[in-house]
């Protein structure tokens, strides 16, 4: 188990003006799980990028050492013949297309291009044996969920002979059940002598599999923890990934609660697409002036469709229900109107949903609410850029200025712009879907702190989040939602992933 | 991340201002290029006064329709029927004109509007029923074609009644011919007077522009930019009018054309409708979730297209003084081509006015000098397809490497 199977020795690669990675080293030993960790941007991607062959050698300086040789991959094909494969967090599989056909797309069971299915599926069949996945190898992409799509990309790995599996970000978007079981089946691979490289934010997950943790900050290699050796904090990792000490990863804040705001009453809302499954069932909630609500529950537990269908019923169909907004009724039934309304709306999927990305920040950040650095139809310019400039400032958008395109952001500043484009609506309830998904440390807490802010000046805030603790760090108050329905409201007090979890298991069992 | 750090710490100099702009300075400069290539080529011939009014008169319904097609590129659609729109609204201001004897002062109205209800009766299939542009707009391309055959019977009709011809074939009289100091090469002063105006309201505009940029801290472009593209412009716009005072003077569509991309220009540069279409373009259900109303948005390009092709149906009919069922065959693709060349991009969000209208005179200078030439059609459809495919290759060549 001694062997070094990589060695990456000082390796930098720059990009015209910019020194993405600088003389970086990483050493992974054979069968191990190595976590990467740092923040977006440190460079993580960059290396793994590097080391499969997408930047060819010679664009960097630096050894690649495989299995005791030099290597210099130039494309990824060289590096996959070898057993080195990565499964990125953008997931690269056809929806329309079975799982067999992706397992083995480009590496067909053929002979003279007459695909072998009999035996193609068989092996497909071996392969989801073997990670655990009970689908039929016909099952097509699209009809399966994210959890076992990213199975599926695991079993086109090993179906590659794979030695040395790179996951970068495998668990962003699956709930807790599904990213245990991907976990587990590490574990169980690493039991069988593979060697993995892990990327990832959630710390927790990290400490429960990994053997050692390389941090990666600022381009460079901060320090690699053996976690055999001693016992590694959260806030340890922490502090290597920011350079600091992190004192708290939640601001505090003094919850000043007024009247309430935003109330819905007895909302019933059928299927988008399967149009006579009813998938909301009687919601009911409140959330007040000054008062930071957190929706929790496992994904497709109807969160994100509570908050789409309310926000303009832009989700679901044959929705029913009332919408009060300081105990008045209002009418929601399109986004301007709920945005007259004083709802916004901040997407968990920023990218597809929240932004235009070859749009820059000005743009974006007037765009739900331009009529007003409009008169008769006509932008006023200068209003528009000192809106924009002003929530550059205010909520600190790290860019070189409001011209720079949203696509070239990183996620912490993307979220940061469509968050000034909601606040530049003025909404009285802010409905935050996943704030802090995919991004890194030091930008979640600047978004803690706005949320905080948001909350202290008398906003309603209703935060749909996967990450627990983050619900119990940042709320004063958490609905627990399970299969369409809201389970439990628990108090700040109460609230626990202990009691969390207990509420949406009771609820599984009632139904 | 890279582009962040990389602006912070460098201030862009002229070479890198040119590089990331190069798109919109190519495009001036290619255009400069082929006017000079064909000038030389022809002998001369391209520049002479007559032969720019003939270019002005054979490729304004092409600039025309481009300015409608632009937007519905930017939002994210195409659309191939204007040709056959083209051909039914000239047929039917035949019909009303010639058979029916009516007032152009009516028929000319009433022709946008129909041209709007056609655009109507296919931005419906798209805006609310959700069909794909192509397929809908590929329908109305067969199904306005196959009215135009039925209201004219196979035949075509003409002649106009001379006010109606005027609207394409007419020249801007000499208001000022009493001032005009060389009476022997000028022959219509007030042509040259016009231009040189506008020239000079350009250069007063953009000075006063970077002005108030700079006292809001808005960022200006280089001013050796502003200055050389300025230069160009003023120099050939100066030049051309110069030439057209020699002959005729401004011919009438020259005017609509040029007040046309000034409305359209401050549509897609100013307008709140216009920042919606290119959101839209750009990410439709993002723009959708901002509370922007993309189907009528949708609804209303492919409406303001329709206009847009009538008008220019019109002016066809009455340049060719008949309304024939093959009016306009084809020219969805000079138009569509003219966008792309200008810039746009066929997955929507990205695209000029400007850059269209220049797309569109590369185009036309290109079908005029290789007529001189004596290049017959099947050189020309060549030249014109490969330039297409080098202008959207050079795009995209640009765009990975940045």
């Amino acid at each position: 188990m001694d062997n070094i199977i990589l060695e990456m020795r000082g390796i930098t690669k720059t990009f015209p003006g910019v020194k993405a990675l600088d003389n970086v080293n990483l050493k992974v030993r054979e069968g191990e799980i190595h976590a990467l960790v740092g923040e977006n941007g440190a460079g993580k991607s960059t290396l793994m990028k590097v080391l499969s062959g997408v930047y060819p050698a010679g664009t960097y300086d630096g050894e690649i050492h495989y299995d005791n040789e030099v290597r210099n991959f130039t494309t990824i094909s060289d590096s996959e013949h070898l057993g080195i494969i990565i499964i990125h967090q953008e997931l690269a599989l056809v929806p329309l297309l079975s799982i067999a056909e992706n397992i083995f797309l480009g590496n067909e069971i053929a002979t003279n291009g007459v695909i072998d299915w009999k035996q193609t599926f068989s092996r497909t069949q071996e392969l989801l044996d073997k990670v655990g996945l009970r689908e039929p190898p016909t099952a097509r992409i699209t009809d399966i969920g994210i959890g076992k799509q990213q199975l599926v990309e695991i079993a086109k790995a090993l179906s590659k002979k794979v030695r040395l599996l790179i996951l970068d970000e495998p668990t962003a978007s699956l709930n807790e059940t599904d990213s245990d079981a991907l976990l587990k089946l590490l574990m169980e691979f690493r039991k069988q002598g593979m060697t993995s490289i892990i990327i990832s934010h959630k710390l927790n997950e990290i400490k429960k599999v990994a053997d050692k943790i390389t941090i990666i900050r600022d381009g460079g290699t901060v320090e690699t923890l053996d976690c055999h050796n001693e016992d590694i904090s959260e806030d340890r990792i922490i502090k290597g990934m920011v350079g600091r000490d992190m004192e708290d990863r939640y601001p505090a804040r003094e919850p000043k609660i007024g009247e309430t705001l935003l109330e819905v009453k007895n909302w019933n809302v059928f299927h988008q697409h399967h149009r006579d499954r009813q998938f909301l069932h009687d919601i009911n909630f409140t959330v007040r002036a000054g008062e930071v609500v957190g929706i929790a529950g496992l994904m497709g537990a109807g969160r994100t469709e509570t908050a789409m269908s309310i926000f303009g019923k832009s989700w679901g169909h044959k929705i029913t229900g009332d919408v009060l907004m300081h105990g008045k009724s209002v009418d929601v039934s399109t986004i301007p109107r709920a945005i007259d309304a004083g709802l916004a709306y901040v997407t968990e999927d920023r990218k597809h949903l929240g932004l235009v990305l070859n749009n820059n920040i000005m743009h974006n950040t007037t765009l739900a609410n331009l009529n007003a650095v409009a008169s008769g139809g006509v932008i006023d310019g200068h209003r528009e850029a000192k809106v924009a400039t002003d929530y550059r400032t205010k909520l600190r958008i790290r860019s070189h200025s409001i011209y720079q395109e949203a696509v070239n952001l990183s996620g912490g500043n993307q979220q940061k712009v469509v968050l000034s484009k909601w606040l530049f609506t003025n909404p009285e309830v802010l409905i935050l879907d996943e704030p802090t998904r995919g991004i890194d440390v030091g930008a979640k807490y600047e978004i803690y702190s706005i949320i905080n802010q948001l909350a202290a000046e008398g906003k309603g805030i209703l935060m749909i989040s996967s990450e627990m603790p983050e619900l119990l760090g940042t709320c004063d108050r958490v609905y627990v939602m399970n299969e369409g329905r809201i389970v439990a409201e628990l108090s700040k007090a109460e609230a626990s992933q202990e009691s969390i979890m207990r509420a949406i298991m009771r609820s599984g069992e009632k139904h | 991340m890279a582009a962040e750090k990389s602006a912070q710490k460098t201030t862009p100099s002229l070479g890198d201002y040119f590089r990331s702009n190069i798109r919109e300075y190519g495009l001036l400069i290619a255009l400069v290029v082929i006017m000079l290539f064909f000038q030389f080529m022809t002998g001369g011939v391209l520049f002479r006064p007559v032969n720019i009014t003939n270019l002005i008169l054979q490729n304004s319904f092409i600039v025309i329709m481009a300015l409608g097609m632009l937007l519905i590129i930017v939002a994210g659609h195409i659309d191939l029927s204007v040709g056959s729109i083209v051909a039914f609204t000239g047929g039917l201001s035949a019909i009303m004109l010639v058979k029916w004897g009516i007032h152009y002062s009516i028929v000319v109205p009433l022709c946008l509007i129909l041209g709007g209800l056609v655009g109507a009766a296919q931005g419906y299939w798209v805006a609310y029923q959700k069909i794909p542009a192509f397929i809908v707009t590929l329908a109305g391309m067969l199904v306005f074609r196959g009215l135009t055959y039925l209201i004219l019977q196979n035949r075509p009709i003409g002649p106009f009644p001379k006010d109606f011809q005027s609207l394409s074939t007419g020249f801007v009289p000499d208001f000022l011919y009493f001032l005009n100091p060389l009476p022997g090469t000028i022959t219509n002063f007030f042509s040259l007077v016009v231009i040189v105006a506008l020239v000079a309201l350009a250069i007063y505009y953009g000075l006063r522009d970077r002005q108030n940029n700079e006292k809001h801290g808005t960022e200006n472009e280089p001013f050796a930019f502003f200055a050389g593209q300025m230069a160009i412009i003023a120099g050939v716009a100066i030049f051309l009018g110069f030439q057209l005072s020699t002959y005729k003077g401004f011919p009438n569509v020259l005017i609509v054309m040029g007040l046309l991309i000034a409305l359209y220009t401050f549509i897609t540069t100013r307008s709140t409708i216009g920042r919606r279409i290119y959101a839209m373009g750009g990410n439709e259900k993002a723009a959708k979730l901002s509370g922007i109303n993309t189907e009528r948005l949708t609804f209303y390009t492919f409406v303001n297209m329709g206009v847009l092709a009538a008008l220019a149906g019109m002016i066809i009919a009455a340049r060719l003084n008949s309304a024939t069922p093959k009016a306009g065959v084809g020219f969805e693709l000079d138009v569509i081509a003219a966008c792309f060349i200008g810039g746009a991009s066929a997955s929507g969000g990205v695209g000029k006015i400007t850059g269209a209208v220049i797309g569109a005179l590369i185009m036309g200078v290109m079908n005029n000098g290789m007529s001189i030439m004596g290049l017959g059609i099947d050189y020309q459809q060549l030249v014109k397809g490969l330039v297409l495919l080098a202008a959207v290759f050079f795009d995209v060549y640009n765009k990975n490497k940045g």
